[in-house]
């Protein structure tokens, strides 16, 4: 070997890397994945919305419902008060998938089969669903999750997601439904304005 | 050091060729170790978000059907700022009240959601009234230059708003069945940048669908 080696000594360098890899894997967290595909508008607002205590519709561009809310067991205990109403028994396995999902959008008579079916089949169902239902005449699947939500976790901030093309209609029935019970004050998810001005 | 260095002291020995080898053994390759560590960085870099979704708070009237219609708050019509948010992103907006018993309805003026739209349109309509904008804008760049606190910001911006409260805009955001959920955001947030105190979001009734309805089909 000869003494002025070209080879360089890489240990700091490595040494950095393993500690950047340490400190992005513990900094990062997983979330479930999301049933909705939701392309938010942007404002101006610097409000961040919080990670916890939150009840959330999501509406998508095709005006379908979704509904989310944090919290293992919040999420446990507002299935087993939307099973007594609509008479479905929930078993352990059902309502552990539950409370590890993040927002879903398929009534309440597709739910049992779609906490038994495995991710992709999921999907399938969710693209065939219409989302929550909403009506103003018939049943109002929704306001029955709000009501549960809002009973089991009066304190949850609650919040509205759109997308950017979400037709008014739609928004504006959900925002009744929560003034229905009693929720004047709540949120609209957007994003961050990108550059300046418009 | 990564590597040993196993040069020392070997000068009396170099004729055995057992030895040399043992000597090289000591050093490890740890390409395909950095190459992983670097390919779990690349990943986690790419994976980890860090800016949370921001969110907008809105506060809604609350629903009473025995609210009799004199309860309700009367606002000045001239000062009373109607915009109505329909497609193509398209907004019309117009002052006063749109009642065919009171005479003839106001005309629509056309406008979008550029900062040369109704950013501008506010803007104006705001400084006709009063200096409410400028001084607010006056007040929020000391905020963030240090010289005014926060909490004594928001307390100041009261009392103005109060000394105003007869003659201030109050703006009614009235989106009709074909507006996006988009066009909404986007005048709240005109709301937020232009200072305006007062803004309600209610509905388009018929006769203003019937306005918009017109002003398609001759205004370009």
């Amino acid at each position: 070997m000869p003494k002025n080696s070209p080879s360089i000594d890489m240990t700091p360098m490595v040494d950095l890397a393993f500690l950047l890899v340490t400190f992005f894997m513990l900094i990062s967290q997983f979330r479930a994945e999301e049933a909705a595909v939701i392309d938010m508008p942007s404002s101006v607002s610097d409000l961040k919305i919080p990670d916890k205590d939150l009840m959330m519709v999501l509406v998508d561009k095709e005006d379908k419902v979704y509904f989310n809310i944090t919290g293992q067991e919040t999420r446990v205990k507002v299935l087993e008060k939307m099973g007594e109403k609509y008479n479905i028994v929930f078993n352990e396995k059902q309502k552990k998938e539950f409370s590890n999902m993040a927002s879903f959008g398929v009534p309440m008579k597709s739910l049992v089969n779609y906490l038994n079916v495995n991710s992709t089949e999921r999907k399938k169902i969710q693209e065939k669903s219409l989302g929550i239902p909403t009506d103003t005449t018939g049943v109002c699947e929704l306001c029955d999750w709000v009501y549960n939500g809002r009973i089991l976790a009066p304190r949850f901030r609650v919040a509205i997601k759109g997308d950017q093309v979400t037709s008014y209609p739609k928004i504006r029935r959900v925002m009744d439904i929560l003034q229905d019970k009693k929720i004047n004050r709540f949120n609209l998810i957007t994003n961050m304005e990108v550059g300046p001005g418009e | 050091m990564a590597e040993l260095n196993t040069d020392d002291g070997g000068g009396g020995k170099k004729k055995h060729g057992k030895r040399r080898a043992k000597k090289s053994s000591t050093r490890i390759d740890m390409t395909p170790m950095v190459d992983l560590g670097f390919l779990l960085l690349t990943f986690f870099i790419l994976t980890t978000t860090f800016n949370k979704p921001q969110a907008m708070e809105i506060s809604m009237p609350v629903k009473d059907e025995n609210l009799d219609i004199k309860d309700k708050n009367k606002v000045a019509a001239e000062h009373t700022f109607n915009m109505l948010l329909t497609k193509n992103n398209v907004v019309y907006w117009y002052f006063g009240m749109a009642d065919p018993n009171l005479g003839a309805l106001p005309a629509l003026n056309k406008t979008t959601y550029s900062k040369d739209g109704l950013r501008k349109v506010l803007i104006t309509e705001n400084n006709k009234r009063h200096n409410l904008y400028t001084q607010i804008e006056a007040w929020k760049k000391e905020v963030e230059e240090g010289k005014l606190k926060k909490e004594e910001y928001k307390t100041k911006v009261k009392e103005y708003r109060e000394k105003f409260k007869i003659s201030t805009l109050v703006v009614l955001i009235k989106p009709d069945k074909d507006a996006k959920y988009k066009n909404i955001v986007d005048a709240l947030d005109e709301m937020a940048i232009c200072n305006v105190g007062t803004y309600a979001l209610l509905e388009s009734n018929a006769v203003e669908d019937q306005m918009i309805a017109n002003a398609n089909t001759y205004v370009k």
